[in-house]
């Protein structure tokens, strides 16, 4: 009888043991996502002994398979016997960890990072540390680079003496022949600085990062930057002058476009790093020169620090600084030549309102907005559009319309569909915004003319569009502005607008409830069931099905229930499939 | 990074996703049959009967120019023909016998070492397009019309054959490019391998870069020595078990098999050029490779391949203003932000990505001023690059126009520092070598491994080096009858008119149709690959 149960337990296991090896990719990719349920099934033993020595040398597969397998043995430490025997998993991920592909590598490293965590301090020296040095020592780059992360979670936790070993590995693929191992040790060189002792930071890795920040790669130079802001958090504010301003100082003149990139990318992080001072003396001429950087991609990442980085100047002078340095320069990006680096700055400058004040923003940030309003490069109008919240707040938005309008009406009627669907996703805010009277006035109907627009993508968004704007408004006021026009459409010679008659409905029924819903939506969805063409009809069933719940089960007995019977005998197959799930959802049958 | 994204703009391309492998056991020299899509190229007949000969005086695009199959069409008249599917067989020629002798004119004395690589009847497809050795020399890979790529090994010293060492052996074979048809520009995409490139070592497996006209594809050769044994459900000769028999489980243990080697496409980059791709090149940060047609350079990240970055961009707005295409581009050996290109116009740009994202401006232009006492009808036409290569110490750059190669040092844009001339006998004959095309044929070049010896091909299966230190300089031949297995190549002698002397071959007694354009140099041995149309011979320094 045993034997019998086992077999039927077995069976399931027998598969998925067998489909590790299946020609099928999913199958084998399926098999090693239930790893655990294999290895429960061996038991801790079969799984140290015959598992594992398996899955060190199944390093042939795909990545996607290999990425899995990776993943499974950083949580397997229980499955192989605990922490007594977490070092058993280390060979097999030691040969993940050499493949060519990046991201299988670094799902490797992090698993080995985990259960680093689970070894106990002596089978780290035993286990772990030996692994980290043959990775570091290894003949091709890829184990190289996975050593690099994996410095920082054994040195902690072993002796003085293997520390010692650990800070000269470390030394040496900071100095390899290889661009790729300096790269990662560049971009693990904050991490491993904050786990070493204060003394060390000073003696081994400002050396270190001095030679990476000036190395001759500039695709290694740039990471560089990335370490600065770690580094610089990690020493007192004395050193911060002699150890780390003249590389930052360097890096941000840097002849490579590409490093000046990553500092203005890193901008406000470098800025907290290096605290207010430095901040005042050195980092505002620097964001200054960045601003006016002679390549695009600069200008555009520094504008795109504007606000974060006015945001966190020194509270006591900042509005003096922002008025002397920084505000010429952002002046003077607005009619810049390239469109990104306006549009970046579009995106921030509205943000700069609240930092400036009411006066401020009117005499010295309104003309900015206005020159970009009628800017010709529509993301540069749509950037401003979507973040006119910022000046709401502070001057209120009257001071606005007068220019936005246009700009929204030209955002409108946009040759290009993507541009236009952009601009009704902002709809919703601005009619928040500008209030009902002012939409009313000019921005119905635009929204009314987005149902008829040649491209379904528009004339979707706008339906959508007007189910958040009756949100907003209320019942009543769909029911006197929109509902009137919208059944309107069911007259249409086009049966594509009749078409969005019938989505309308669906889309606002619920946001105007069940009073409107009955007494005037109802009768029209029902007259289109007449409709000559097919799709016609049997949106009408759709949206009957839709609008059902919302109306009571009177008119749903007397009024829907023929109505989709009707269709239901319709002759286009269609039309009689949607009627027939109509009535069983709305259980008429 | 936006500035200058190529989206896709197709949809799912032809084989997009689709993995491609090929398996070919070690030692077995078959080359993998191939199938060629007739249809395809019936639609596209003959390009030659649409294309009109270019004069030099206006060489500018000859109106209508639709559709451009290429932009160098435009400017130069393309050969084009279809090989019929064939498929054929490397034969390696009988074991080797020594000779002896000498040559008097370069300290490198040449000799077969019983490699020549060749098919016995070929066809067009078997037209070998490029050759490159890998950054370590151990391996050779050639590419040929067909899309075939096929990977040579050095053999490794042995104690009972001590000699064999340096004869390289079929590794691999797969075949990397297919024929495709581009449905929305109703043009034929052959299969041809434009260019190879290895990437530097970084595991076990060896990495390629292979590219037709539009798509480039790395490939991973990988070699696998242990199969997994033993099933639960079935026994190993693959009966199925009873279900109610299995009462333990087993796990599958590695057993060791013969080598099998392995080609994978691991990345395929695509949808990124409009016109031909002449060359590509791997940056020295290991990270990121250019890929250039005729008009230009697109920079891609090799993880990423749904993304690349136009660099440079010589499309004037007005295709009418069209003057000059790029012929090719590389990057420097140890800088990894300077790359040179060269145009049909003779000159070459070095260009500085620190500068700038776009390297649409130059930072230093290399020229020879044209000397009016040789302008010719032909002028402009033979001054056109073909090939540029920086040397290995990154200091030189040479070039290779039609009838000399020159060496620029990267100090002095006005005027080479050196000029060899590698078949100055043809100045006579231009004119009929525009005639039969000749004149159009893309030669490339090739630095030895300390950059004091420069190699590039000629007619008549003939290829030239030039001792830079010594400025001795020879003429190989590499043919079966000439260069019997190890002996040492005779140097071979042109003469123009005149009486000719014995042993020297006359100008018009060289066969045109015999030509060596793609050569390459072992990064530091005195070893040397040369494709003379279908077959491959590979030469070694005399061995004492």
């Amino acid at each position: 009888m045993a034997g019998a149960d086992g077999d039927d337990s077995l069976y399931p296991i027998a598969v998925l043991i067998d489909e590790l090896r299946n020609e099928d990719v999913q199958l084998r990719l399926n098999s090693i996502k239930k790893l655990s349920t294999i290895a429960l099934a061996l038991g801790v033993e079969r799984t140290r002994t015959e598992l594992l020595p398996f899955l060190t040398d199944t390093i042939y597969d795909e990545d996607e398979v290999l990425l899995a397998l990776a993943e499974q043995l950083g949580n397997f430490t229980m499955l192989v016997g605990g922490p007594e025997y977490v070092h058993c998993l280390l060979p097999p991920l030691e040969s993940l960890a050499t493949v060519e592909e990046t991201v299988v590598r670094d799902k490797a490293v992090e698993s080995l990072r985990k259960i680093s965590q689970e070894h106990s301090p002596v089978d780290l020296e035993v286990h772990f540390e030996p692994l980290v040095k043959r990775l570091a020592s290894g003949d091709w780059f890829t184990s190289r680079t996975s050593a690099c992360g994996l410095f920082s979670v054994c040195y902690p936790r072993v002796s003085s003496t293997v520390k010692a070993e650990i800070r000269q590995h470390f030394r040496t693929l900071c100095s390899d022949d290889t661009p790729m191992v300096r790269r990662a040790a560049a971009s693990k060189l904050g991490e491993f600085a904050k786990v070493l002792e204060p003394e060390y930071v000073k003696s081994d890795i400002i050396s270190l990062f001095t030679a990476l920040a000036s190395d001759e790669q500039d695709s290694v130079r740039l990471l560089a930057v990335e370490a600065c802001v770690s580094i610089a958090t990690l020493l007192p504010q004395e050193d911060l002058e002699t150890l780390v301003m003249p590389t930052l100082r360097q890096a941000a003149e840097d002849k490579s476009w590409r490093v000046r990139y990553m500092v203005a990318d890193k901008f406000s992080e470098l800025q907290k790093a290096v605290g207010s001072e430095i901040t005042k003396n050195d980092l505002v001429p620097a964001f200054q020169n960045l601003l006016k950087d002679c390549e695009a991609e600069v200008r555009a990442a520094a504008a795109n620090k504007v606000k974060e980085f006015c945001e966190n100047l020194p509270e006591d002078n900042r509005e003096q600084i922002i008025m002397t340095h920084i505000l010429p320069c952002v002046k003077e990006l607005v009619s810049d030549t390239n469109q990104h680096v306006k549009s970046a700055l579009a995106s921030v400058i509205m943000g700069l309102s609240t930092i400036l004040g009411k006066d401020n923003t009117i005499e010295h940030l309104l003309p900015l907005f206005l020159a970009q309003l009628k800017d010709e490069c529509p993301e540069v109008r749509l950037n401003i559009i979507s973040n006119l919240d910022c000046v709401n707040e502070v001057i209120g938005i009257r001071q606005l319309s007068q220019s936005l309008l246009p700009a929204i009406v030209e955002l409108a009627e946009d040759a290009k569909w993507r541009v236009r669907l952009a601009i009704i996703e902002y709809m919703p805010l601005l009619a928040g915004q500008l209030g009902v009277e002012f939409f009313d006035e000019k921005l119905n109907t635009l929204c009314m003319a987005w149902l008829i627009d040649h491209v379904y993508a528009i004339r979707e968004a706008a339906t959508c569009n007007l189910m958040k704007l009756v949100e907003k408004f209320g019942a009543e006021w769909a029911q006197n502005t929109i509902v009137p026009k919208v059944l309107g459409m069911a007259n249409d010679p086009n049966y594509l607008h009749r078409m969005t008659t019938l989505f309308c409905i669906n889309a606002l029924s619920e946001a105007c409830g069940q009073e409107i819903t009955t007494k005037q939506m109802l009768p029209v969805v029902l007259k289109m069931s007449n409709d000559q063409v097919a799709n016609v009809r049997f949106n009408v069933a759709k949206s009957l099905q839709k609008i059902g719940p919302v109306l009571d089960s009177n008119a749903l007995q007397t009024e829907v229930k023929p109505v989709l019977e009707k269709l239901a005998t319709d002759s286009d197959m269609d039309v009689k499939y949607f009627a027939q799930e109509a009535i069983s959802v709305l259980a008429l049958a | 990074m936006r500035v200058p994204v190529l989206h896709k703009q197709l949809g799912p391309s032809h084989r997009q996703g689709e993995v491609e492998k090929r398996t070919v056991s070690v030692g077995s020299p078959g080359r993998v049959a191939r199938t060629l899509d007739c249809a395809a190229c019936l639609l596209s007949g003959a390009s030659d009967a649409v294309i009109i000969a270019p004069r030099a005086a206006d060489t500018e695009a000859p109106s209508p120019p639709a559709p451009p199959r290429s932009i160098s069409d435009w400017l130069w008249r393309r050969q084009c023909g279809c090989g019929a599917p064939n498929a054929s067989l490397f034969t390696r020629l009988p074991a080797p016998e020594k000779m002896k002798c000498f040559s008097r004119y370069l300290p490198y004395l040449f000799r077969p070492p019983s490699t020549i690589l060749s098919s016995t009847c070929h066809t067009e497809a078997d037209i070998i397009s490029t050759v490159e050795f890998n950054s370590t020399g151990e391996l050779l890979a050639t590419g040929d019309k067909g899309g075939r790529v096929v990977v040579f090994q050095r053999e490794q010293e042995s104690k009972t054959q001590p000699h064999r060492r340096g004869e390289y052996n079929v590794y691999s074979t797969f075949q990397s490019h297919e024929p495709e048809f581009d449905y929305l520009k109703s043009l034929e995409i052959e299969e041809k391998i434009n260019k190879i490139k290895w990437l530097p070592q970084q595991n076990a497996a060896y990495f390629l870069l292979s590219t037709n006209d539009k798509t480039v594809k790395l490939w991973k050769i990988s070699e696998r020595d242990k199969r997994p044994e033993g099933y639960n459900l079935k026994d190993e000769d693959g009966r199925i078990r009873d279900p109610s028999t299995i009462t333990s489980l087993r796990v599958p243990v590695l057993q060791p098999m013969d080598l099998m080697v392995e080609a994978t496409a691991r990345r395929i980059f695509s949808n990124a050029h409009t016109y031909h791709i002449n060359s590509i090149s791997v940056n020295s940060d290991l990270q990121t490779f250019i890929s250039t047609d005729d008009l230009r350079v697109n920079l891609w990240n090799l993880e990423i391949t749904d993304r690349s970055f136009n660099i440079v961009d010589i499309k004037p707005a007005n295709m009418e203003e069209l003057t000059e295409v790029i012929t090719s581009a590389e990057f420097h050996p140890q800088q990894c932000h300077t790359f040179a290109y060269s145009s049909s116009k003779g000159s070459i740009r070095l260009c500085d990505m620190r500068l700038a994202a776009l390297c649409d401006k130059h930072c230093k232009y290399f020229e020879e001023p044209e000397d009016p006492a040789t302008r010719s009808f032909f002028s402009e036409i033979i001054s056109s690059i073909s090939d540029v290569k920086f040397s290995h110490n990154g200091r030189y750059l040479m070039t290779r126009d039609y009838l000399t190669v020159k060496v620029w040092d990267l100090q002095m844009e006005n005027k080479p520092v050196e000029t060899y001339q590698v078949h100055d006998y043809l100045r006579g004959k231009l004119c009929s070598l525009y005639e039969n095309d000749c004149i159009f044929d893309k030669f490339e070049c090739v630095w030895n491994g300390s950059d004091s010896v420069i190699m590039t091909g000629s007619y008549n299966n003939f290829f030239r080096m030039f001792d830079r230190n010594t400025k001795r300089d020879v003429t190989l031949e590499a043919s079966r009858e000439n260069s019997k297995p190890r002996a040492i190549l005779k140097p071979r002698k042109v003469c123009v008119g005149g009486k000719r002397r014995k042993d020297e071959i006359s100008v018009d007694s060289l066969d045109f149709s015999k030509k060596i354009l793609h050569t390459t140099w072992h990064p530091y041995e005195n070893i040397i690959a040369v494709a003379a149309t279908n077959n491959l011979y590979i030469f070694q320094d005399k061995v004492n």
